[in-house]
């Protein structure tokens, strides 16, 4: 049973340090691993149940998208039981992993299958499956369909069973940030730089409707340049609401000036509503999802970095939580008691939202004898 | 207010037809020291141009002509092949790459100058700002030394992406505004510079015929230097009038325009060929913005995938009509970017060791002077800085940069004494 979650209790709970700074982050479908891509074209699995750090060598250039096809009945592991290992400092014993498919997808297009438990994981197959950059990976909830986007500005659909391809979806207009399945298995939505967020029907391949999001880009007059995008995207588990990040306000683009923003969309409806910090942040929200409890987390930042946590009701921005590095990437962990940040220092930051245990009673001094 | 560093809104840079011929008049008085003459002699054989591409901000050298692909300060993009052997540039500027056989690049550039005034100052003018002294600008000292007898259009142009159009009498420095550039904002002419429909053609032929009257029987008693630089401006602002179309690039085959690309740069460089074919000596154009501190990487895909083939296309262009032997072409900016990648995607400013490009009259095509270590934060061989490549400009259009201006009849060399060309890719 997983541990009871408090957001406003959330503290570090360990850091898992690399030499380069991080892009993205995503745990394994069990929750034993954290798998962290980095500048350095590289992901790193950190196994968080002996401690252990392997590098994943195949790419040439940087890996922003990380999705994984698991094996039926993957149990998940609560981060509660691992504390012997990385987070406890050695491991006391090794529990056989259940295997897993990684599928990553780089900025030269590349999208490159992994068997995820291997000892030293090799690129099992390469596609090169956009033109131009992958900017994310989605896996569907049957694990069979990865969908990609990227700035070719398409999605496309693969069979991760064979590598085949399975549909190519057009109709984005600029680059595509992100994409996700929804989780009743017959939708898929696709966010661009310019906000415009695809419904998809996958049966189809057509259209559903569009929600708007464009409050997360504007077309800077000054620097003639375009700056936003949605950075994140996420589903409840129920499907009941969407979820999007990125920056708005923007009164300078180049040094990244504006505000991180959360839209909340009703996925029945399509209505959204705007979360926003209750600080006065700089920066951009990079990654956003939804708790088992329906809270809203969100991280990024600017110069520091931020998890953000709103209560979708009210969209009140219930608690925050200062970390040291602008949080490049955030992965939740499957128990739901967790979160992972990719640091732009290069620390992956594993913080937990289950209160702290209380400290072990003191031995009660015996009374004095009269 | 936006800074000037960018395209610059202020209300000092819009003028009309009336402050653009006045400031054409107070070119020729202004400035009687120059060694133009001379200089223009010194032209090896036709009418040589400079075309200056302004990559505004501080375009990263590591996204353009020094990629290093796989370090920890190249960023996710490739090095591809170009149409030389062994050369590599980023993969941002595809079409670039097929034309490396034209261009030539600088390398090992370090102006020592991160600030964005003082660095372009440097780029500009081959020198430090000097208390005392203000140096012409690259386009005032091309337009003074290659300057034509007969001009009918300005010798100096500058299409920015924004502000004002008008006339720029503070780029000239001593040379004068003679030598000052005419600024087309958003490739836009000088406003009024057409008769207003309201003065009819008649009216204003009345009027010129009075004002030619009354200089006349003024000069019968008082002619002097001054009142013949003055009759003299009136007849070159009205050639440049009657030449109006020059600075329409709408004229232009709409076919070009599809090549060039139908976005503003696109028609800022299609408007600097049409000014270069009509005579025009300097033209500059601005592209906006590479000060990248966010986002460096999405920033520049977008910009460079506007500038590379437009770019490209005036290269072809150039060569086509055999204009490209005669046209001096440079890519700069104020300064580089940093190789390190900061916390937000960002490169930051750095004038250690960046690149600059340049294609056509006098060079060596297809060749690459100077070397950056690995990751690209030293220079290791052929270090230059803003007075080499002044000197070099000017050596390949046929000039000699170590001659003397003569502002007030002090000798002020051309370029910077302490500097040479970068003799190994002078053709």
């Amino acid at each position: 049973m997983n541990a009871p979650t408090d957001p406003t209790k959330t503290r570090l709970l360990t850091e898992l340090k690399h030499a380069r700074p991080l892009i993205g982050c995503r745990f394994d479908p069990s929750g034993r691993y954290l798998f962290a891509s980095a500048e350095d074209d590289a992901i790193q699995r950190f196994d968080l149940l002996t401690g252990a750090k392997t590098s994943l060598l195949g790419h040439k250039s940087w890996v922003r998208g990380l999705a994984f096809s698991p094996s039926k009945g993957t149990p998940v592991v609560p981060l509660a039981t691992v504390q012997m290992g990385a987070l406890g400092g050695g491991a006391t014993s090794v529990r056989k992993p259940t295997p897993f498919t990684l599928l990553s997808g780089d900025y030269h297009g590349n999208l490159l299958w992994w068997n995820g438990v291997e000892e030293a994981p090799k690129p099992t197959r390469t596609v090169a499956a956009h033109d131009g950059w992958i900017r994310a990976v989605a896996v569907s909830t049957d694990g069979a369909t990865a969908a990609t986007c990227g700035n070719d500005n398409l999605v496309k659909l693969w069979s991760i069973a064979d590598g085949r391809p399975i549909r190519t979806l057009d109709g984005h207009k600029s680059h595509v940030y992100n994409v996700a399945f929804h989780p009743g298995g017959q939708r898929l939505v696709s966010a661009d730089l310019k906000g415009t967020i695809k419904d998809w029907d996958l049966g189809t391949g057509s259209v559903v409707r569009e929600l708007d999001a464009k409050v997360l880009h504007k077309y800077d007059t000054g620097f003639a340049a375009d700056i936003g995008g949605i950075r994140g995207i996420g589903f409840d588990a129920a499907g009941t609401r969407l979820v999007c990040t990125g920056i708005t306000n923007v009164s300078n683009a180049f040094a990244g000036v504006g505000n991180p923003l959360v839209i909340l969309f009703d996925w029945k409806d399509g209505t959204a509503k705007q979360l926003k910090p209750k600080e006065a942040f700089q920066g951009t929200g990079w990654s956003v999802g939804v708790l088992p409890s329906g809270t809203v987390i969100a991280a990024g930042g600017g110069g520091q970095g931020r998890i953000w946590f709103w209560n979708p009701d009210d969209g009140t921005n219930s608690h925050t939580v200062t970390v040291p590095a602008n949080a490049r990437d955030m992965a939740l962990h499957p128990d739901g008691t967790a979160v992972a940040l990719a640091g732009a220092n290069g620390s992956c930051l594993l913080y937990t939202m289950t209160p702290a245990p209380a400290p072990p009673a003191s031995p009660v001094a015996p009374a004095k004898k009269a | 207010m936006k800074p000037c560093d960018y395209a610059c809104h202020t209300g000092e840079h819009l003028v009309n037809r009336r402050l653009f011929l006045g400031g054409a008049a107070a070119g020729v008085a202004g400035f009687a020291g120059f060694t133009a003459p001379a200089a223009a002699r010194e032209l090896a054989a036709g009418q040589k141009r400079m075309l200056v591409i302004f990559l505004s901000g501080g375009v990263s050298q590591l996204e353009t002509w020094d990629p290093k692909p796989n370090t920890d300060t190249g960023g996710p993009f490739r090095a591809i092949p170009t149409s030389v052997p062994g050369i590599h540039i980023s993969e941002l500027l595809p079409q670039a790459a097929k034309r490396m056989h034209l261009l030539t690049l600088v390398r090992g550039v370090n102006t020592a100058e991160d600030e964005h005034g003082r660095g372009a100052n440097i780029m500009l003018t081959g020198r430090r700002a000097e208390a005392g002294i203000k140096y012409p600008e690259v386009g005032a000292v091309a337009s003074n030394l290659l300057e034509k007898t007969n001009r009918e259009l300005p010798g100096h142009v500058q299409i920015t992406p924004g502000g004002g159009s008008g006339f720029s009498k503070e780029d000239a420095g001593f040379l004068g505004p003679k030598y000052a550039s005419i600024t087309l904002a958003d490739g836009k002419p000088p406003a009024d510079l057409l008769r207003p429909a309201i003065l009819t053609s008649d009216a204003d032929r009345e009027r010129e015929a009075l004002r030619r009257k009354l200089n006349a029987k003024f000069a019968l008693s008082r002619r002097s230097a001054q009142t013949d630089a003055y009759t003299e401006s009136f007849e070159q602002a009205a050639k440049v009038v009657a030449k109006a179309d020059a600075f329409d690039a709408g004229r232009e085959d709409p076919k070009a325009a599809d090549r060039y690309g139908r976005h503003d740069f696109g028609r800022h460089m299609l408007l600097a060929r049409r000014l270069l074919e009509k005579g025009v000596t300097f033209v500059k154009v601005t592209h906006t913005n590479y000060d990248t501190h966010h986002e460096n990487f999405d920033f520049h895909i977008e910009q460079l995938s506007e500038f590379d083939r437009p770019f490209s296309m005036l290269l072809d262009d150039l060569a086509d009509r055999g204009m490209l032997q005669s046209t001096l072409v440079v890519v700069m900016s104020e300064f580089g970017r940093t190789p390190r990648i900061n916390d937000r995607y960002g490169r930051d400013h750095w004038s250690k060791a960046w690149s600059v490009a340049m294609a056509g009259c006098g060079l060596k095509a297809g060749a690459a002077i100077g070397k950056t270590n690995a990751n690209g934060t030293a220079v290791t061989e052929r270090e230059v800085h803003g007075g080499h490549l002044f000197h070099t400009y000017f050596k390949a259009l046929g000039c000699n940069p170590t001659k003397n201006f003569l502002p007030d009849g002090r000798p002020v060399p051309i370029a910077d004494p302490k500097a040479a060309a970068i003799s190994e890719i002078l053709a």
